[in-house]
């Protein structure tokens, strides 16, 4: 075997008087794809960041090439050729996606920024990610998963000896991350190291050469992935064995609770109608661009829309979040450092920003708020070294968890979750599958929006479709299948309806 | 459901930017009573803080502007033009109905009205026509700052004599020796703080400076509450008016003037951040406190002259977001 390129000896980390990572011991090779796994908070994006001199180790060594090296922030990493994608965007979103990908690295002609060749070579290398996004448009424009892709894109960019990626798969179709893999591979023929983590077990015994397993600060086992199963995965990184998945499914037919007619959302969503039962789990599919965020974001009143919403019998206006939410509908955005969580701002005040009036009026109950902040960090798990900290320096997945929390503080009716485990470990999303599945027994009911087909199989016991902007079909019970809901998405046989019902 | 928690403890956290203010503070202090024995002086600390209050009062609603990541730079012009037309109306007043506590009260309502009302026109323009607030406010402070000189004709209204001795004790008058600006200004202080901190009011204007799209999201009235900002502070104006139309009865096209600058870093001085999400309005009060404070020790001192009070409030303006870069994140 090559030698490391990069590796880490006896590496700790503080933040503060808390330990994160407890002598962490990693080597990264040319031409292998190491996988980096754990739960959410056990420290991946920590370790990742100490790699690329982000941050600097409170205790241990890096080596570089067989040699100590202390970086001086991530520049100096950077120029040996250690590039790293960041688990949140790092995207200047007033900035055109070409000016983005060569932010800080314009390429000149004379004095003058030459924007014709970076435009090009911008398209060029989104044409390598087979993303159709048009390089001189503003970043905030642009969808969650192209700005992943135009992150990678500018990643690719950069001569890397070492790639480090960060859940670069989290918001990405199951379609974009076999782009993503074909160039994954090509990097690894070309020798470069990669070191990836994703949630995602399926792929990293796919893609992974390597798999290193990290709980709670600690490395308890790395393997070649050829020796370990993903469920020796999984326990390993919860430290248990991990049942079932997913929940029985209860539901049995029950009245309808909420009908959207004709919902049209000018440019993406077209004429779409659907009914929500009490106690119905109901999934949303469709390729990411398709109009499922769209659509769910008119209903709940975050968007101007056409067409009819009634909850309960009653008309909801449009564009009115806060009515909608008054009326037990709430949705639980995909993006949560752009719409759901204030990053800057500590828990007990994301947990309650939703619901003010109910912690006392005109003071608000600080007891109470943190009484209700208790409550949540235990019914969801959030893991949180400081309670009060910044929910930007939380793990990714605790920020989902709090998000989730925040979203179902109001007690609503029904509630519709866009993405709801993205970034989120296997022991938890277990949980999160659970409180979906105990939240329809309770008689709510609710969407999921999700781009991981398993998810919606194993969830709903319908599945609505969406391609381009409309309905394309709906798939009950034992129709709900991986197939047909690729054939749907793809756009193939629009016209079935209750295949089996 | 159950599973393992981390119980996470409460430590304190002591932050530079957060007590740098009240150092300066102490520091000023400190070399005020070295320099001039007469600096702790009752008289001389009452002339501050009365001379500070209309600032400061205004100061206060600035906080919440720029708390919810807005800014207002038409306030100086707006306190100019409001006190013009109080002193215009209640001269007209008298004239019809003789003078006497009634005008007053009538002239002090108008006041608050126009105050008011100058705030809803800046939000309702910045919030529903979506112009951007640097920009709008800019429009507004020249359009307040020409119809006050419009309305004095170039020159100065006063307030008739028999009026004026009227309202004089608003001003110079008080309670325990302390003067009304100063305890009105000091109970605004307070409940500004306590509504910054303790109420949905503030915790949104926090939320939409930190963040305007997480706000709506999580369904807070986005524009009501910005607009409710501008109004807020337009009210305070009109406050800071009718503290301040009794000490000189006159007003002119140089009244106010500068106004917004001295609001504006007062409440950048103590601690609020400029692009907004966090405010805090003791700190503004502090932040009032060291402007004036400067401007009183070079009058009491003759180490540097006094026209260089600017110069040094703009050093300390610039020393205190520099510090605030510094430490920034999370509190
Ligand atoms: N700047 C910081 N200050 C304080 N604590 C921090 C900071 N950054 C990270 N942490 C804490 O360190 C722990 C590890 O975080 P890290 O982001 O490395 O987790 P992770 O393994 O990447 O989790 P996830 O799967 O959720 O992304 C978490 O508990 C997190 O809250
Ligand atoms: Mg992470």
């Amino acid at each position: 075997m090559t030698d490391p390129v990069l590796a880490l000896n006896g590496v700790t980390k503080s933040f503060g008087p808390i330990e994160i990572l407890h002598g962490v011991d990693f080597a990264l090779h040319p031409g292998e794809v190491h996988a980096l796994i754990g739960e959410n908070g056990a420290g991946k994006s920590t370790t990742m960041k100490i790699l690329a001199g982000y941050l600097d180790p409170t205790g241990g060594q890096v080596t570089w090439q067989g040699k100590p090296v202390a970086f001086k922030g991530s520049d100096q990493a950077e120029d040996l050729g250690i590039i790293m994608i960041h688990q949140e965007f790092n995207l200047a979103d007033h900035l055109s996606v070409d000016q983005n990908v060569f932010l800080g690295r314009e390429l000149r002609r004379g004095l003058m920024l030459d924007h014709k060749a970076m435009r090009a070579q911008t398209a060029e290398l989104l044409g390598q990610l087979q993303c159709r996004v048009d390089p001189g448009m503003p970043v905030n424009r642009i969808s969650v998963p192209d700005k992943q892709m135009v992150e990678i894109a500018k990643a690719l960019s950069r001569k890397a000896r070492v790639l480090i990626m960060d859940e670069p798969t989290a918001v990405l179709t199951e379609r974009e991350t076999e782009v993503l893999f074909a160039q994954i591979e090509r990097l690894r023929g070309e020798g470069v190291a990669i070191l990836y983590t994703s949630h995602k077990l399926g792929e990293v015994k796919r893609i992974a050469d390597r798999v290193t397993v990290l709980r709670d600060g600690t490395m308890v086992r790395s393997d070649l992935t050829a020796d370990v199963s993903e469920d020796d995965m999984a326990a390993a990184m919860v430290g248990r064995e991990l049942s079932d998945l997913f929940p029985q499914k209860t539901f049995q037919a029950a009245e309808p609770i909420l009908e959207a007619q004709g919902i049209t959302v000018p440019g993406v969503v077209h004429d779409a109608s659907l009914t929500l039962h009490r106690g119905e789990v109901l999934g949303i599919g469709g390729l990411v661009g398709s109009g499922r965020t769209e659509l769910a974001e008119a209903i709940a009143g975050l968007r101007p829309r056409s067409g009819t919403v009634r909850l309960k019998g009653q008309d909801l206006p449009g564009n009115d979040v806060a009515q909608a939410m008054r009326a037990g509908l709430v949705y639980l955005t995909e993006d949560r450092k752009g719409a759901g969580l204030l990053l800057d701002k500590s828990l007990r005040e994301n947990l309650t920003l939703g619901q003010l009036d109910r912690f006392g009026s005109p003071l608000i109950d600080r007891k109470r708020e943190e009484t209700a902040l208790d409550t949540a960090i235990s019914d969801f798990a959030i893991r949180a070294p400081d309670r009060d900290m910044a929910v930007g320096d939380l793990s990714g997945g605790n920020q989902q968890k709090l998000l989730l929390a925040k979203t179902l503080l109001s007690d609503p009716q029904v509630v519709i979750i866009d993405e709801p485990t993205r970034g989120i470990d296997i022991g938890t999303k277990q949980q999160i599958y659970a409180l979906i599945a105990r939240l329809a027994t309770e008689g709510r009911s609710i969407i999921v929006i999700s781009s991981e087909m398993p998810e919606l199989i194993g969830l709903a016991s319908r599945v609505v479709v969406m391609h381009a902007g409309r309905i394309a079909g709906e798939l009950v019970q034992g129709a709900v299948t991986e197939g047909n809901i690729v054939r749907l998405a793809m756009g193939m046989d629009g016209h079935e309806k209750d295949s089996a019902a | 459901m159950s599973m393992a928690t981390t119980a996470p403890t409460r430590r304190p956290r002591v932050n530079l930017a957060m007590i740098a203010p009240v150092v300066a503070l102490v520091v000023l202090v400190l070399i005020g009573m070295a320099l001039n024995p007469n600096f702790l002086s009752y008289a001389n600390i009452t002339n501050v803080l009365a001379r500070s209050a209309f600032i400061g009062i205004i100061a206060i609603g600035m906080t919440f502007v720029i708390t919810a990541g807005g800014l207002d730079l038409s306030v100086g012009s707006m306190a100019a033009f409001v006190a013009g037309l109080m002193i215009l109306v209640m001269n007209l007043l008298t004239d019809s109905m003789g003078g006497g506590l009634p005008v007053i009260l009538l002239g002090v309502a108008l006041a608050l009205f126009a105050g008011l009302a100058a705030g809803f026109v800046n939000g309702i323009l910045i919030t529903r026509a979506g112009i951007e607030a640097f920009i709008l406010t800019l429009g507004t402070m020249g359009i307040y700052r020409s119809l006050v000189t419009w309305l004095a004709d170039g020159g100065t209204l006063s307030l008739g004599y028999e009026m004026r001795e009227l309202y004089r004790p608003v001003y110079y008058g008080g309670i325990l020796g302390i003067s009304w600006p100063i305890i009105v200004f000091a109970v605004l202080a307070i409940l500004g703080e306590i509504t910054m901190r303790h109420t949905a009011f503030g915790r949104h204007c926090a939320a939409i400076g930190s963040n305007e799209r997480v706000a709506r999201y999580s369904s807070v009235a986005v524009l009501r509450v910005r607009l409710m900002t501008y109004v807020l502070l337009g009210t305070l104006v009109g406050i800071a008016v009718v503290m301040y139309v009794p000490r000189l009865g006159s007003a002119s096209a140089t009244t106010g003037l500068l106004w917004e600058l001295e609001a504006i870093a007062a409440v950048i001085i103590g601690g609020t951040l400029l692009k907004g999400g966090f405010g805090r309005v003791w700190g503004t009060v502090v932040g009032v406190l060291i402007l004036s404070l400067i401007g009183n020790l070079l009058n009491l001192t003759d180490f540097v002259s006094p026209y260089l009070n600017g110069a040094i409030q703009g050093v300390v303006i610039i020393l205190a977001v520099v510090l605030q870069r510094n430490t920034g994140a999370a509190r």
